[in-house]
């Protein structure tokens, strides 16, 4: 079982979950975060002062997968989340010891569906 | 024949009846509209703070009209409006209300000793409204408080006789009718007091240069606006005094066109000078040409009221750009607004005003009503926040800055 996080542009978010779709990965978790790095905060303008807002939005998605599906999840988030501009964001994949269903106790790879 | 005079003089009577019904009512209206203003006063200054500031922003603004309310019927009244002195600087014609004989009856005025005071009241705590916004995210409730007490009990309404009260600037033929001086560049002049003592909001001004520190609610601070756009139709409307249809109608006119203006020239310059389409100086814009057309609305042309305005916006950007060049640090603007676009809108009158007998000099005039006002009420503002600053301190400290005044001040949260 794998965990397959991706920080993503926001504006992506739509497409990458259509296209995790289609590779049959349903069930993710995402999330709203901020970040900073070479690119710099978002350029602003209040009160004849620009400045810099301190950081980026972007979306984050936590897939857990198992391990048959780690390529596909990539290739899909590669293709949707691409516009070849700095600041498309990461994708990154760590192993996971164990998974447990809350509802129905199924563990690990039984737990998900895919 | 006898009984023909008899009725005539009786459907005279019952005319002048009615007249003295109108226009009583009309102020009360105007009254009404007027108290909206601290409505728009209050949502203007709660967009433009942070949001951990906002529900100190807020309880300012309750405590300041009721403050403003009381001390007006305790002295601010009849310190005003004495009586008497004509022609002086002081008078005071003792405490509480006490209505003369004639007060409900067209002897008095065109409306009843009652709507007089209930609608100057309204005006009166206005001046603090105006410093309140300015000294906002980090002066200490009750020093704030205290302060307000004394300025608008005393100051406003002494400066206030000097022109309404048929003080010595009226006297010398100085104009403003509806307060571009006496009430907005008097709130001005007390809020760069404070912001002089103050010194400006941590972070703002860096080694880097300004770093703006953005109101949490836009939305708020239209509304704020609209408003304050909305009481200004009472604020100048009634000041006319009657319900004269039409000065009061040419008052409508001018105060709207004034404040369409603003919007326009604020959006030229600050985009001429930012290169932003930026919302907040817009906002201000409006402000502006509102305060500019106060000093003369019922005495300029219509094309003249277009200019007062647009200059007024102009001034905005520039007005902003001279106070952040000095650090003097003005979350709301209302130096600028005010301040700046209250004197402006005094001396317009000097230049644009249309006057039977145009007096010579009225420029001359409006330039020592402007200072001598301003030189009044700085130095009491000033010597007040100084004694506060000296003995109790005006500034909350670091830690609760940065927390914000609502945890640090009120223990609650705007947004809980």
């Amino acid at each position: 079982m794998k965990k397959i996080e991706a920080i993503i542009r926001s504006s992506k978010f739509e497409q990458v979950k259509e296209a995790l779709s289609e590779k049959e990965i349903n069930f993710f978790t995402f999330f709203e975060v901020k970040g900073y790095g070479h690119q710099k905060g978002s350029s602003m303008a209040y009160r004849g002062a620009i400045y810099d807002q301190g950081y980026i939005g972007r979306t984050k998605l936590e897939i857990l997968v198992s391990e048959n599906f780690v390529e596909a999840a990539i290739d899909a988030i590669m293709t949707a989340a691409n516009t070849g501009e700095k600041g498309d964001g990461l994708i990154y994949v760590s192993s996971l010891d164990e998974i447990v269903n809350i509802r129905t106790a199924l563990k690990n790879s039984e737990s998900i569906n895919h | 024949m006898n009984d023909a005079l008899v009725q005539a003089q009786e459907a005279l009577a019952l005319a002048k009846e009615a007249k003295f019904i109108a226009n009583n009512m009309w102020l009360l209206v105007a009254t009404v509209l007027v108290f909206m203003m601290h409505l728009g006063f209050a949502t203007l200054e709660a967009g433009f703070v942070q949001k951990k500031n906002v529900v100190n922003i807020l309880f300012k603004n309750g405590m300041i009209i009721a403050i403003g309310i009381l001390t007006y019927y305790l002295m601010g009244f009849n310190l005003m409006y004495p009586g008497e002195n004509e022609g002086g600087f002081f008078g005071f014609a003792g405490f509480g209300l006490t209505p003369p004989e004639n007060g409900m009856t067209p002897a008095y005025a065109d409306y009843t000793y009652w709507t007089d005071f209930i609608f100057q009241a309204m005006f009166a705590a206005t001046c603090c409204t105006i410093v309140s916004g300015a000294v906002a995210e980090r002066i200490k409730l009750v020093p704030f408080l205290i302060f307000c007490i004394l300025f608008v009990s005393i100051s406003y309404p002494i400066t206030g006789m000097w022109k309404w009260g048929a003080g010595w600037l009226d006297a010398r033929g100085f104009y403003d009718f509806a307060g571009s001086t006496i009430v907005h560049s008097v709130g001005g002049w007390g809020a760069l007091a404070g912001i002089i003592l103050l010194g400006a909001r941590k972070g703002k001004y860096t080694k880097q240069g300004i770093k703006p520190i953005p109101g949490h609610s836009m939305p708020l601070a239209t509304m704020g606006v609209f408003l304050l756009w909305f009481g200004w139709f009472g604020f100048n409307g009634g000041s006319v005094l009657s319900a004269d249809p039409e000065l009061v109608s040419l008052v409508f006119v001018t105060t709207t066109l004034a404040a369409a203006a603003g919007a326009i020239g604020a959006f030229f310059i600050s985009y001429i000078m930012f290169k932003s389409f930026d919302l907040s100086m817009i906002l201000n814009g409006i402000l502006g040409g509102l305060v500019g057309i106060t000093a003369g609305a019922d005495s300029v042309s219509v094309l003249s009221a277009v200019l007062i305005g647009f200059i007024a916006g102009m001034l905005i950007p520039l007005s902003v750009s001279f106070f952040d060049r000095l650090k003097l640090d003005d979350p709301v603007g209302a130096t600028s607004v005010h301040l700046t676009c209250g004197i402006w809108g005094t001396l317009a009158v000097g230049i644009f005003g249309q006057f039977d007998d145009p007096g010579t000099g009225l420029f001359m005039t409006q330039l020592i009503g402007v200072l001598a006002i301003g030189a009044f009420t700085f130095t009491f503002a000033f010597i007040v926040f100084f004694i506060l600053k000296v003995s109790v301190g005006i500034r909350v400290n670091e830690q609760e800055e940065l927390t914000g005044l609502d945890l640090g001040e009120h223990q609650s949260l705007a947004y809980a």
